[in-house]
């Protein structure tokens, strides 16, 4: 059952590719890939976006990162999250250095700022999705 | 610099009326065939000088073989056919493509038609469908989930960053949407011709913090084209020619969130080629017709094309009037938050206008002096971006 949101569409459908992602956040871990020249990326690929390498390995990455940006939905972005507003986007950016879309919680939305440390939160939608959220660092 | 050598020209558009809940259905060959047809009669040429087509996808072949379908349904034969896929900027990159074409002498006049209009039903249920997120798009897998659907999220994601890096006051970007309303006023095809003041924009309720109702573009139905064609063709036409002297091109992503930066956009690439390419200034320049989403889309693209400084779009549009009247003016037409979107062409309405304002034809809005005119088309989430410098001669 989702503790941050009150639907469980959508979800993401994970590829072959991607699978592994999604078998992190599973268990709580989340994961980056990594090139064999060291470039560090996400989303989940089967090439490196700067070198095209496709000699990858999978990282654990830290969890912690900074907020880029973020908006808060006044109004559902889609109908799928009418129960959910007012909820925040965010765009993260991880301590490892790529950024990644997410959603903050334990947060309330005044309270929400450009820059504030954050760290991962692990949601288990269904048995077979967990979703990476992001809170304040140090809750 | 390589690139146009401003020896195609604009010489006739269409456009429907933006309508938000249009009286009638069309199939999209049956608007392609009728857009065609009155862009043709207001350039002074006929079917048969049609030989290139720049298009936007076409909904009744499920999206694949556009061209062979729209040549044979309108008949014609085409040297240079392509589907243009950038999204609000596919507007401007159909016009610089065709440009493109002709002055490599591919072809030498070509259709550029976008249009969202609304299907009949299929009685037997069913249909095509275009769906962003599917399996295997990156999108709907890391972006979607999150609730980060749409476009409004995006722009406010970016209108919160920059204010964040340079400070923006509610108030200056509500001036883009006031100006742009007084502009509407005297565009009888406008959606919204009420004049409103910064107090109504800032009233309106918050969609995505912080942008208000007013400072989103309402999804309309519409079809536009645009007829370009050589040199020696468009010395008989029956406007004023409006030479393609500049374009640039720039994409780098879809996904806002792997935009390299919220405030230095991939817009300032594609104006810097265009402005290069044409020789132009920006002091040169009559009539700014700038994508306009969101209002923040216009203040980057003021900064990012090169209207004013890094950090100044919100003094630029306090300091200037951006209506018909005023020292900068900008999307005359009302641009797409007054005039409505109408799907991709919304983006053509940027190009439409400047046609109208460069052969005199914009009525109560219409330019005393309209030479030069600077478009720019934004499409996706930031993404696609497309310039363009046009010159009346
Ligand atoms: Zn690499």
């Amino acid at each position: 059952m989702p503790k941050y949101r009150t639907t469980t569409e959508p979800l993401p459908v994970p590829t072959p590719v991607t699978q592994p992602f999604w078998d992190g956040t599973r268990e709580h871990r989340l994961l980056l890939q990594r090139c064999d020249a060291g470039h560090v990326f996400f989303y989940p690929r089967s090439h490196c976006p700067r070198c095209l390498s496709n000699r990858l390995e999978w990282v654990e990455a830290s969890g912690r990162g900074t907020l880029y940006s973020y908006t808060i939905a006044r109004r559902p972005t889609s109908p799928d999250f009418e129960q959910d507003v007012p909820f925040v986007i965010a765009v993260v950016e991880l301590e490892e250095g790529p950024r990644m879309t997410s959603r903050l919680v334990e947060v309330e939305p005044g309270e929400v700022r450009i820059g504030m440390r954050l760290e991962v939160v692990f949601d288990d939608v269904t048995d077979a999705v967990t979703l990476p959220y992001f809170r304040p660092a140090g809750t | 610099m390589r690139g146009l050598r401003g020896e195609a020209a604009i010489v006739g558009i269409a456009e429907f009326a933006p309508v938000r809940r249009p009286d009638r259905t069309w199939m999209g060959l049956e608007a392609y065939a009728e857009l065609a047809r009155l862009a043709l009669e207001d350039a002074g040429l006929g079917h048969d000088d049609v030989d290139g087509l720049m298009t936007g996808h076409l909904a009744d072949s499920g999206g694949l073989f556009a061209p062979g379908h729209l040549t044979e349904y309108l008949g014609i034969g085409s040297h240079f056919s392509e589907v243009v896929d950038l999204g609000g900027a596919t507007g401007a990159g159909a016009v610089l493509r065709a440009a493109m074409a002709i002055e490599l002498g591919l072809c030498e006049t070509a259709l550029c038609i976008v249009h969202t209009l609304p299907r009949p039903k299929n009685p037997t249920g069913g249909g095509p469908t275009f769906r962003m997120g599917a399996w295997g798009s990156p999108m709907g897998e890391f972006d979607y989930p999150f609730g980060a659907v749409g476009q409004n999220y995006a722009y406010a994601m970016i209108a919160n960053r920059y204010a964040y890096e340079y400070g923006l006051t509610d108030a200056q970007r509500a001036k883009v949407a006031v100006d742009q309303r007084t502009n509407a006023t005297a565009n009888p095809k406008a959606v919204f011709r009420d004049p409103i003041d910064i107090d109504d924009v800032l009233n309106s309720p918050v969609i995505v913090d912080p942008l208000h109702m007013l400072e989103i573009v309402m999804p309309c139905f519409g079809g536009a084209a645009v007829v370009v064609t050589s040199k020696e063709k468009a010395k008989r036409a029956r406007h004023r020619p409006a030479y393609i002297v500049g374009g640039g091109e720039y994409t780098t992503h879809l996904s806002v969130t792997y935009d390299p930066s919220f405030t230095e956009t991939p817009i300032r690439a594609a104006a810097d080629r265009a402005f290069a390419m044409a020789g132009v200034k920006r002091s040169e320049v009559d009539l700014a017709s700038l994508y306009d989403c969101y209002t923040i889309t216009v203040l980057l693209t003021l900064e990012d094309a090169g209207f004013c400084g890094k950090g100044e779009a919100g003094k630029f549009v306090e300091e200037h009037d951006l209506t018909y009247r005023g020292d900068f003016p900008m999307n005359t037409h009302g641009g797409q938050l007054s005039f409505g979107q109408a799907g991709m062409a919304g983006g053509m309405s940027h190009i439409t206008e400047a046609y109208l304002q460069l052969t005199g034809r914009a009525g109560d809005r219409q330019l005393r002096r309209c030479d030069t005119v600077f478009v720019h088309g934004n499409g996706g989430l930031m993404s696609e971006q497309v310039s363009l410098v046009l010159r009346g001669e």
